[in-house]
């Protein structure tokens, strides 16, 4: 500071300074430092907030997909005591590579650990994370952690005596795998992947995939549900914005109406107007388009689905098509046809063109919205119209491995992530409108 | 759009086709939610209209739903209605205990959403702001990510720290996800925000905080009002997030809307329905009026 200072008085008439002797440059950098400082301290505590409240417990689900303590470590849910598990059998996992035959010391390992399990109570913990890479495992850990104190010498006669199925290799190859806690499997489970015994990748039996099937179908539900909103957005956003403000603003309540209204309600009233008893329906048999007994199965499948979600996100695709085409100047399309071009050729011409950057804004919004969705699916669904949310859903809620859930979410995170990451790219988030 | 003169007897054709087109569209989008309002006064527990509602006879009409959602929980529905009554109804109806809940909650996370949104729209709509672009993506995230992986999130963060099955917890979740609705309406109302104004302010000796309650709120409170009500809104709707940390004591509307469309669906949950109909109704034109006001003060031209 004081060599500026010093600087300022030597050169002072051909040096453009402040009223207190200050050189200009110096004056105006502090002035701009300090703005920039006040502009960060505003959105501090926004950006604090939503670290710890959003940033924060993503990381952690983050986490949760990758690490399982199931097989390594029990907390005592009164006293929060920790305990390693299983820390023979991961003593013989270290000294024997992959593929070694269990032997009488990994099967005394295996008793010595049972024991632990039993005394802590953490056997169906254990068996639960095995559980998870081979099903059907957990009650052989019960079992046998109920017997432990009885076992003896030699181990691998009298753990087999309990139940055949400890010899197989499978299952010594799941327990090394869940040895560490730190895995990749669930991550490979939520594509349909798994280890074989040697530890090498392969795709699971072809009558338990699932996952891949499900993401393909979210993917080509969205795909459809995208380009079913997109049909009926374009007409009636250019109609919003043709029409003069007075008359199109009383429109746009239809459209925002339904925006404002709760996701629930919505989804209420497409399971009344849909049901096989619904109103629909009734009208149909009413005018006697349908027989009484051949209703239309609409609610409860992936129609239901497709319907009621089209609804819900078409206000997502006429906002960004309507604001778009509120700054196309008619005469452009008034040139073309004067130069003669037919209504037709004007449209795919000119005004068309002018309309892509709305629908890469709505496409890319309701997309992104699909993906993701999980009330509607949910309760209107039935079996074949859920989505991948459900399924994570299912496993948090139902099936409890949370792991499974958390690496599904993580793959899903990670595709919206891009599709964000291309919207702020080609649209900008600040032009991001809500009515 | 009118139909010039010189139209050929196909674009004619057309014309009235696109119109019928747009009003069927109109019809799809408005129809499902206008069409719970008559049936939640069937007199019947059926979905559909019934003959004597088609024939607009009284008698097909009835509000036992309504009355139902007062009575469901109490412990003497069936007495007289004196005082006594409706203060067993206020105390004990599940669904006046579910409305009870779902305000409270609303109202703090508004509040919390708003400040803390309304203040980082200021700084944000700033151009000197550090990083603006990538700090705007993070906050508007909340929207964007789907709700079952915040509320997953959410779960193991609550489960560790101890705020699961808390009010906070459910307060500080429903915040988060309100944040990005204010931050977009009140960035939206800054732009074109005269700062002049404020210089003006200072220049006559204003301090900034003056300054800022004498000027830029008068002028911003449209944008921070609407952004609070979809804050409100997105609370008020908000069912995943409070399945899922919420103690099963914590009923709100949704969820108690959520378990009656999944248990049993009766035509309760559709008065419920038409109830929120109208409250959205009345938000929606707040949040017009709102708009008008704030482009007529920002001198743009009326909407």
């Amino acid at each position: 500071m004081a060599t500026l200072t010093d600087d300022s008085a030597f050169g002072a008439d051909d040096r453009l300074t402040t009223a207190d002797g200050k050189p200009l440059k110096a004056a105006l950098a502090r002035a701009e430092a300090r703005a920039k400082r006040r502009a960060f301290f505003l959105v501090l505590p926004l950006f604090l907030f939503v670290l710890i409240t959003f940033i924060v417990p993503i990381g952690q689900m983050l986490h949760r997909s990758v690490h399982n303590s199931g097989f390594t470590l029990h907390t005592d849910i009164g006293s929060k005591v920790q305990t390693p598990i299983m820390v023979n059998l991961r003593d013989w996992f270290d000294n024997n590579p992959r593929g070694t035959e269990p032997d009488e010391a990994a099967f005394e390992a295996l008793a010595a650990d049972l024991v632990v399990l039993r005394e802590v109570k953490a056997a169906g913990q254990a068996g639960t994370r095995i559980n998870y890479e081979l099903s059907g495992t957990r009650s052989m850990f019960t079992k046998a952690a109920r017997k432990a104190p009885k076992l003896e010498a030699p181990f691998a006669a009298a753990i087999l005596d309990l139940d055949e199925d400890w010899a197989d290799p499978e299952l010594w190859a799941a327990m090394r795998d869940a040895s560490s806690a730190y895995t990749m499997n669930f991550y490979l489970a939520a594509v349909d992947l798994t280890r074989d015994t040697d530890g090498f990748v392969a795709q699971v039996d072809e009558k338990r995939r699932l996952y891949k099937q499900l993401f393909v179908r979210t993917l080509l539900l969205s795909l459809l549900i995208t380009g079913l909103t997109f049909v009926l957005a374009y007409p009636i956003a250019h109609m919003l914005a043709t029409l003069p403000l007075r008359y199109s603003n009383l429109l746009m309540i239809l459209v925002l109406l339904p925006f404002w209204t709760s996701l629930l309600v919505r989804t209420t009233s497409w399971m009344v107007l849909l049901q096989s008893q619904g109103v629909v329906n009734d009208a149909l048999v009413g005018t006697g388009v349908l027989a009484d007994d051949s209703r239309i199965q609409m609610m409860y499948n992936q129609t239901g689905t497709i319907i009621a979600m089209t609804h819900i996100l078409l206000p997502f695709m006429v906002l960004p098509l309507y604001s778009v085409m509120r700054t196309i100047n008619p005469s452009y399309v008034r040139a073309a046809k004067s130069l003669g071009a037919t209504s037709w050729t004007a449209f795919r011409r000119i005004y068309f063109p002018l309309t892509v950057p709305g629908i890469g804004a709505g496409a890319l919004l309701v997309f992104i919205l699909a993906v993701g969705y999980y009330i509607t699916p949910a309760l209107v669904g039935g079996a074949d119209g859920q989505l991948i949310s459900n399924l994570i859903a299912f496993h948090m809620q139902k099936s409890l491995n949370w792991s499974l859930a958390a690496a599904l979410a993580g793959l899903l995170l990670g595709g919206i992530l891009i599709l964000y990451w291309l919207y702020d790219r080609l649209i900008g988030i600040d032009n991001l409108k809500l009515g | 759009m009118a139909l010039p003169n010189h139209a050929s007897t196909l674009e004619r054709i057309w014309h009235y086709a696109y119109l019928i087109i747009c009003g069927l569209i109109f019809l799809f989008l408005i129809a499902p939610i206008l069409i719970v309002i008559p049936l939640s006064f069937n007199a019947e527990p059926y979905f559909t209209f019934t003959e004597r509602m088609l024939k607009l006879d009284p008698t097909g009409y009835s509000t036992r739903w309504y009355d139902l959602l007062l009575t469901f929980g109490m412990q003497t529905p069936e007495a007289v209605r004196d005082g006594s009554w409706w203060s067993d109804a206020w105390a004990n109806s599940q669904w006046i205990n579910a409305a009870k809940n779902s305000v409270i909650i609303g109202f703090f996370s508004t509040i919390l959403a708003t400040a803390l949104g309304t203040l980082a729209a200021l700084g944000l709509s700033r151009p000197e702001m550090p990083f603006r672009r990538a700090i705007m993506a993070v906050l508007i995230s909340p929207m964007i990510v789907p709700i079952i992986i915040t509320a997953t999130g959410m779960f193991f963060f609550y489960s560790a720290t101890g705020l699961a099955n808390s009010y906070v917890g459910i307060v500080l979740a429903h915040a988060t996800l309100g944040i990005p609705f204010v931050i977009i309406t009140v960035t939206a109302t800054l732009v074109g925000f005269d700062h002049s104004l404020t210089r003006a302010a200072a220049n006559l000796g204003a301090d900034p905080t003056t300054t800022f309650f004498k000027i830029t709120m008068p002028l911003i409170l449209p944008g921070v009002i609407s952004g609070a009500l979809f804050a409100f809104v997105t609370s008020f709707d908000e069912v995943v997030v409070v399945l899922l940390v919420a103690a099963h004591d914590q009923q709100t509307i949704p969820r108690q809307m959520w378990n009656g469309i999944r248990e049993q669906i009766s035509p309760a949950i559709l008065s419920v329905a038409t109830i929120l109909v109208i409250i959205s109704i009345l938000l929606l034109t707040t949040v017009e009026l709102l708009r008008r006001r704030s482009e007529r003060l920002r001198g743009m031209s009326p909407g």
